[in-house]
């Protein structure tokens, strides 16, 4: 018997990416976001989620997408916990949570984008779509961010 | 871990900490029988838990040393200062084990039988009283203790210990019989001494009243207490909106409610400073015997609070700060003695309430900071450059011991001089938001002021904006606001912004600047140059450590109390902000970092510092400084000139130059400016770029063409070889480099007659005589500034009569060079001459019209004409020092 596990899936730009349902503290809708001047550019800002601050940091800066077109739809955040400090990813749209086979996860394609690649922990084949299992802690910068990704 | 043996830790450790204290006070007066009695009680508390714990080693090490004591109260004993060094070994053991203890909860293998035979032997040494039992007898009266025990020395059997007691040991139910029948400590303390004035002794009578609380839970209720805070003020907002709401009275009640639950938790967080300096006594007296010194701790002001968590964060500075004094401070006996002070030195512990800071002060009598020795040092090490290092006055070279990497010990002590030295101290202060500051006076002694802020959970802050955007500055750093404009406008040296500011010149930045955001602003807060800046702006003056600057905001809301929240570790390493916190209407901000500010603002500070050093202090500063162009003319080291001279730095298509008879010309703004190369002619390119140095004088431009412009450097001339080769007036150390500065004049010369001049170097007169150059057109201050100083001369340089007339009050000059172009320039310096102190000096006066008779003062020499300039003052040296 296969065992499963749970997923939180969202999309950034045209892709959709899942994150591991234990990790996620909260969806919700960022608003009045205080930029930091002279932080990296993918840091979105600081902002006030009932009495804490979190830290916003913007998945497409991340990822070395385009910024989000002016007449998208307004933005999402997934918010983390880590060492006691809130962060909240910024992306485009939340999906569904989806069960899937642990063991049906496949490596990176050795062609992937080398910052995509330091982000993922692996791609799951769906049936329409491929989705990209995210390393939240190196996609928040948390751990293992070399200059030129932070850049 | 066991709740007994936590609470025997805790109060082990505090009582310790009253031992260390007592027995330092102790050694100095060794008749005071209470002090004897506290220090006596304290250890034997300990050997009793000890015993009723089950802590041999620790137990045995206490009884030795209590019988040591035991000697000492008899009388039987004289205390010398080795046998307390005995006993404060056997306190450090305690220490030790007691550690030990805390860690693992069980007393560490080994033994102490070497330091409890010392002990033992030191007690033993005494020679026997005769009658020791009388003065027993009053210590237990005294003790309050049952009279009944019989003396020491006499082996008893203990029911209690099952076992015989040691030589003075008392058995556990006469110690409980006696303690029962004791008063509280304080109790005994008070009564047996009511006209006492130690704080020590006082302190006692409030313990009763109090109670541990785990520091966690102060913490909790810290910052439950900062979101209550935060919750009123955002409720206060939403309420001050709406017209009228039946929440406001409620609400105001909840405030005011909120405001004292704050100041209450914030009080349960201050301590007195004084358990902070319970150590230090035992570390002076411990140094003073290592370095055979005698040095006396006066504290005062003991009783001062302030937050726990600065408490803990300036213990070791000024620990380090106590052992400094000690050391370099306060000189040995014999040379205090052959300064004619005392030969015990004294170093006075001080701290006092001062508007929202703590001041605490630690001074020496000793001989003070010896200037010249950390100038040089300074120089040695590379803190300061050696041209900055002479331009400094005495108290800004004192303050060069904060620098880091900076240590005067002549010879490393097990004290100090280990590599960390008061720049740890100020690092550690301004982490806090405090600042360090040190005065001294030759042969008098040294004073540090250290000021921190009481608290650090909840600040006051300035809020300002900026390019839209709102940011909080701790009301701490901030000095005053400013609005410049009309009357007291920005004005510029250079690109740097400086404000006129009741006779100071103030450094500016934008905030914009610093934190590289721009548009949305208007006008100060985002200048780059003088285009941007408008006539306005508001200017938030701020003091860090020693530098003050100007930050130029483009708004100023109000003051706000605002409970700091660190920065995620994602931000943390930006310097510009120390947090973040949310303001009343759920707004997030970043706090700035005074610090971090000040950094970026260290740049222009350091250029302006000099032009405030040039107004404080004219005579050092005023003519070394000079920003200097260096750039590369043939061959590969660095040559320069002033940076005033050169009107424009060009890169002309060498395509477009054309020879003529008279050399090389350019088209240059629809005039032929000809052109000069550093290292001769043949050096212009003929195609491609050609880096020019354009130097205009009127109508005359003239182009001197370089290999490459390397870069611009502010630095104190000072030239030291007078060369003779033609177009150098001589070598200059810049940035470390030997570099030429090129004779400008000569280059202008070749390249136009009119400023044809011999380039012969005069021989110096001799001693260096003291020129005064009083010249009103910057271009020939700059000119013949270096030239009169490359000929051996003293130069000062003034640019009004005013100026040169205050130098000359200050001191004497042997000739005035004067320029005769400025409408009664040349009178006034007459006039000025005859009434100072040295009326025979001798005036030269300067035109740009070669023949042109100055007044009554007789002919001009010509600015452009240096031969005759340099005759003129050669000739005026030599009948000065003939008359002399």
């Amino acid at each position: 018997m296969s065992t499963k596990a749970e997923f939180v899936t969202f999309r950034i730009g045209g892709q959709i990416f899942g994150a591991a349902v234990a990790d996620i503290q909260d969806v919700f809708r960022p608003h009045s976001i205080a930029p930091v001047p002279r932080a990296q550019r993918e840091i979105a800002g600081l902002l006030n989620l009932r009495g804490r601050i979190v830290t916003a940091i913007d998945a497409r800066t991340r990822l070395g997408l385009a910024d989000r077109p002016a007449d998208a739809p307004a933005p999402l955040a997934i918010g983390f916990e880590r060492d006691g400090e809130t962060y909240g990813l910024v992306i485009d749209e939340i999906g569904d949570v989806i069960s899937l086979d642990v063991g049906a996860l496949e490596h990176n394609p050795v062609n992937l984008d080398p910052i995509w690649a330091s982000v993922s922990l692996g791609v799951h084949r769906l049936d329409d779509t491929l989705l990209v299992i995210m390393d939240i802690d190196k996609m928040l910068g948390l751990v293992g961010v070399d200059a030129s990704q932070a850049a | 871990m066991d709740d007994l043996l936590s609470d025997f830790l805790t109060e082990s450790a505090e009582n310790l900490e009253v031992i260390d204290v007592e027995l330092v006070r102790f050694e100095s007066q060794p008749h005071d029988k209470d002090t004897l009695n506290n220090i006596f009680r304290l250890v034997h508390t300990i050997k009793g838990t000890c015993g009723f714990l089950g802590l041999p080693r620790l137990e045995a090490v206490a009884h030795a040393g209590e019988t040591l004591l035991g000697r000492f109260r008899d009388g039987a004993l004289k205390v010398t200062p080795e046998s307390v060094t005995l006993v404060l070994r056997s306190i450090d053991r305690i220490k030790e084990l007691l550690a030990h203890l805390g860690a693992t909860q069980v007393e560490p293998e080994g033994d102490d039988r070497e330091l409890i035979a010392a002990l033992e032997a030191a007690a033993e040494a005494a020679p026997q009283a005769a009658d020791p039992a009388p003065p027993v007898e009053d210590l237990m009266a005294e003790m309050a203790l049952d009279p009944d025990i019989p003396p020491e020395g006499e082996g008893r059997w203990d029911a209690d210990q099952k076992r015989w007691l040691r030589p003075g040991e008392v058995s556990l139910a006469d110690l409980e019989a006696a303690f029962r029948a004791a008063d509280g400590p304080a109790d005994i303390v008070n009564v047996k001494q009511p006209e006492s004035d130690e704080p020590e002794t006082k302190k006692g009578a409030v313990g009763a009243s109090t109670i541990r609380v785990n520091v966690e839970v102060l913490e909790s209720l810290m910052t439950m207490v900062s979101e209550l805070v935060l919750t009123r003020n955002q409720l206060i907002q939403m309420v001050r909106a709406k017209e009228d709401s039946e929440f406001k009275a409620p609400l105001q009640r909840l405030s005011a409610i909120t405001g004292e639950l704050q100041d209450s938790v914030m009080k349960t967080r201050m301590q007195p400073i004084g358990s902070a300096w319970k150590k230090l006594p035992r570390i002076v007296r411990d140094t003073c015997q290592d370095l055979d010194k005698k040095i006396e701790l006066e504290m005062e002001g003991e009783t001062t609070e302030l937050d726990r968590q600065v408490l803990e964060l300036i213990r070791d500075p000024l620990t380090h700060m106590i052992r400094n004094s000690c050391d370099h401070g306060v000189e040995s006996p014999e040379d205090r003695v052959a300064a004619g002070k005392p030969a015990t030195g004294l170093i006075r512990l001080r701290a006092y309430h001062e508007g929202g800071h703590i001041l605490i002060e630690v001074a020496d009598d000793g001989a003070g900071l010896k200037t010249e020795r950390i100038r040089q040092k300074a120089i040695e090490r590379g803190i300061v450059d050696p041209s900055e290092a002479h331009t400094m006055t005495d108290q800004q070279v004192h303050r060069l011991v904060f620098a880091p990497g900076f240590s005067t010990a002549a010879k490393v002590t097990n004290l100090s001089g280990r590599g960390v030295g008061m720049d740890v101290v100020k690092t550690n202060v301004e982490l806090i938001g405090g600042t360090v500051d040190v005065r001294s006076k030759q042969g008098e002694g040294t004073t540090f002021l250290i000021k921190i802020p009481l608290t650090l959970a909840i600040i006051s802050a300035l809020i300002v904006g900026v390019a839209g955007q709102r940011f909080a500055v701790p009301q701490l750093s901030v000095i005053e606001l400013v609005r410049a404009g009309g009357e007291q406008k920005i004005e510029y040296i250079k690109n740097t912004r400086v404000l006129r500011l009741r006779d100071r010149l103030l450094p500016l930045v934008g905030l914009a600047d610093v934190l590289d955001v721009r548009g949305g602003g208007s006008g100060g807060g985002s200048g780059d140059g003088r285009a941007a800046a408008s006539d306005f702006a508001y200017v938030v003056v701020m003091q860090v450590g020693e530098t003050r600057f100007g930050l130029i905001v483009d708004e100023v809301f109000d003051t706000e109390e605002i409970v700091v929240k660190p920065l995620s570790k994602r931000l943390g390493q930006i310097v510009e902000y120390s947090g973040a916190t949310i303001l009343g209407d759920g707004s997030v901000i970043l706090i700035l970092d005074p610090n971090g500010v000040a950094k970026s603002v260290a740049g222009v500070e350091r250029s302006v510092r000099r032009a405030v050093n040039a107004e404080a202090d004219p005579e050092t500063a005023a003519v070394q400084k000079m920003s200097m162009l260096l750039f590369r003319a043939g061959g590969e080291e660095p040559r320069a000139c002033p940076l005033s001279l050169v009107t424009r730095l060009e890169d002309l298509d060498a395509s477009t130059f054309e020879s003529t008879q008279r050399g090389m010309v350019v088209q240059y703004r629809g005039k032929l400016m000809p052109l000069v190369h550093g290292a001769g002619m043949h050096c212009i390119a003929r195609e491609g770029r050609q880096p020019v140095l354009v130097f205009g004088q009127g109508e005359h431009a003239i182009g001197l063409a370089v290999d490459e412009i390397l870069d611009i450097i502010e630095e104190r001339l000072d030239i030291e070889i007078a060369d003779t080769a033609p177009g150098v007036l001589g070598t200059a150390v810049l940035k470390g480099r030997s570099t030429q500065i090129m004779d400008i004049g000569y280059f202008l010369s070749q390249a136009d007659e009119r400023w044809a001049v011999a380039t012969t170097q005069s021989d110096a007169p001799q001693p260096r005589q003291r020129v005064l150059l009083v010249e009103a057109h910057p271009f020939f201050r700059n000119l013949l500034g270096p030239l009169i100083g490359a000929a051996g001369y003293d130069v000062t340089i003034a640019s009004t009569p005013e100026e040169a007339m205050q130098r000359m009050t200050r001191s004497g000059f042997d000739i005035v060079v004067a320029d005769a172009d400025a409408p009664d320039f040349a009178a006034k310096l007459k006039s000025a001459i005859e009434q100072s102190k040295s009326p025979e000096t001798a005036l030269i006066p300067l035109s740009s019209r070669g023949d042109c008779e100055a007044g009554d003062i007789g002919p001009a020499v010509a600015k452009s004409d240096r031969h005759a300039l340099l005759n003129a003052l050669e000739w005026a040296a030599r009948s000065r020092s003939r008359a002399a």
